[in-house]
C-alpha cells in the first residue's frame, strides 16, 4: 500500500487557488492539508509545502511583500532549510521571492495586461524534484493568470543563476516580459521552486491539459520519499 | 514626526506604468520626455528627534517599503 504523504497548502487572506492545489495533490496521491497563515507550525508529519496562487493580503504594497511576514513563513523557512520541498505557484512564487527564499522579483507584466491563457513552457532543468518526471527540453502546456508575473533579475544575478542551473522553466512563447523568458526558478539547494504557471489547473486532459500533473507528481514523489525516510 | 517616503523604480529598470503614462500624456498634447511611476508613503513616526525618525524610516524601507532589487527610496523628514 502506498503512502499518502502529508503536504501543507498554505492559506493566506486572499489566497484563491488553495483548494484547487489541495484537490490536485489529493488526486495525485497526497494527503493535502490547508494551513492558515497565522499558524506557528506546520502540521506534524508535513513532507512538502505549497504556497498557492491568489492575492495574499490584497497584494498591498507589492505582491507577496506582506505575506512574507506571516507567522507560518518562519516554519516554512525552517522546513526549507532542512531540505524539505517547497513549491510556490504564482502568488506563492511572489511571496517566496519577497521572503528571500528565491532569487529575483516579480514585476508588472511588460504590456500591463492581465495574461490569462494556456502557455507553453519548456523544462530547462530536470535535476529538481519538481521536474524529475519531465524530459529535458520537454514542452508543457499550463495556464497562467497574472498581472504581475514578469520575473526580474539584473544581468549579474541572471548570469549567476543561469550558470548555476537555477532557471528551471522558460516560456516557449512570449508571455509577460520576464527576463530571459523565465517561468520558474529554484533556489541554490534546488528544493524550493517558484513558477508563475498554474500546474494545479492542468491535471486533467478534460480541462485542456494534464501537463501540470507532471510537476505536482514530482513534488508528491519527493514528499513520499521524505515520509518514508522519517519512518 | 511626519516622514515622507518616496519609492521609485530604480534607474535603468523598465517601467511599463511610466511608459503608459508618458504615452497618454503625449496623446493629450503634453510634451513629456519621460515618466516614471513610483509610490509615496506618508508616515507619522514616534521619534524624539528628526535624526531618529530618519533612521527608523530607513529601516522600514529596507525591511518592507521598498524592494532593493528594483526600487530606490528617498526619505524626507519634516523640519529637517
Amino acid at each position: 500500500m502506498s503512502v499518502r504523504p502529508r503536504i501543507a497548502v498554505l492559506v493566506f487572506p486572499g489566497s484563491n487557488d488553495d483548494r484547487d492545489a489541495a484537490w490536485a495533490l489529493g488526486a495525485l496521491g497526497a494527503d493535502a492539508h490547508l494551513v492558515w497563515h497565522a499558524e506557528q507550525a506546520l502540521p506534524r508529519g508535513t513532507s512538502a509545502v505549497v504556497l498557492p496562487g491568489g492575492f495574499s493580503y490584497g497584494d498591498y504594497l507589492r505582491c507577496g511583500a506582506i505575506a512574507r511576514f506571516a507567522p507560518v513563513l518562519d516554519a516554512v523557512r525552517e522546513f526549507a532549510a532542512a531540505g524539505g520541498a517547497v513549491l510556490g505557484i504564482c502568488n506563492g512564487f511572489q511571496i517566496l521571492c519577497e521572503a528571500g527564499l528565491l532569487p529575483g522579483v516579480l514585476r508588472r507584466n511588460r504590456d500591463l495586461e492581465f495574461v490569462c491563457r494556456d502557455v507553453r513552457i519548456e523544462v530547462v532543468r530536470t535535476d529538481t524534484v519538481f521536474t524529475a518526471r519531465c524530459e529535458e527540453g520537454q514542452q508543457l502546456t499550463i495556464p497562467v493568470k497574472h498581472g504581475e508575473g514578469a520575473w526580474y533579475a539584473d544581468d549579474e544575478l541572471y548570469s549567476e543563476l543561469d550558470a548555476a542551473g537555477q532557471l528551471v522553466l522558460r516560456y516557449a512563447e512570449d508571455c509577460n516580459g520576464s527576463v530571459g523568458d523565465v517561468a520558474g526558478v529554484c533556489n541554490e539547494a534546488r528544493n524550493v521552486l517558484g513558477l508563475m504557471p498554474h500546474p494545479e489547473h492542468a491535471v486533467d486532459p478534460l480541462l485542456g491539459s494534464g501537463d501540470g500533473a507532471l510537476l505536482l507528481a514530482g513534488l508528491v514523489d519527493a514528499a513520499r520519499e521524505r515520509t518514508l525516510a522519517a519512518v | 514626526m511626519r516622514v515622507t517616503v518616496l519609492v521609485r523604480p530604480k534607474q535603468g529598470i523598465l517601467d511599463p506604468q511610466g511608459e503608459a503614462v508618458q504615452g497618454l500624456l503625449r496623446k493629450l498634447g503634453f510634451s513629456v520626455g519621460g515618466a516614471r511611476v513610483g509610490r509615496l508613503v506618508d508616515l507619522e513616526v514616534d521619534a524624539p528627534t528628526a535624526q531618529e525618525a530618519r533612521s527608523q524610516a530607513e529601516r522600514m524601507c529596507q525591511e518592507l517599503l521598498a524592494n532593493p532589487l528594483i526600487e530606490s527610496f528617498e526619505i524626507e523628514v519634516e523640519g529637517e
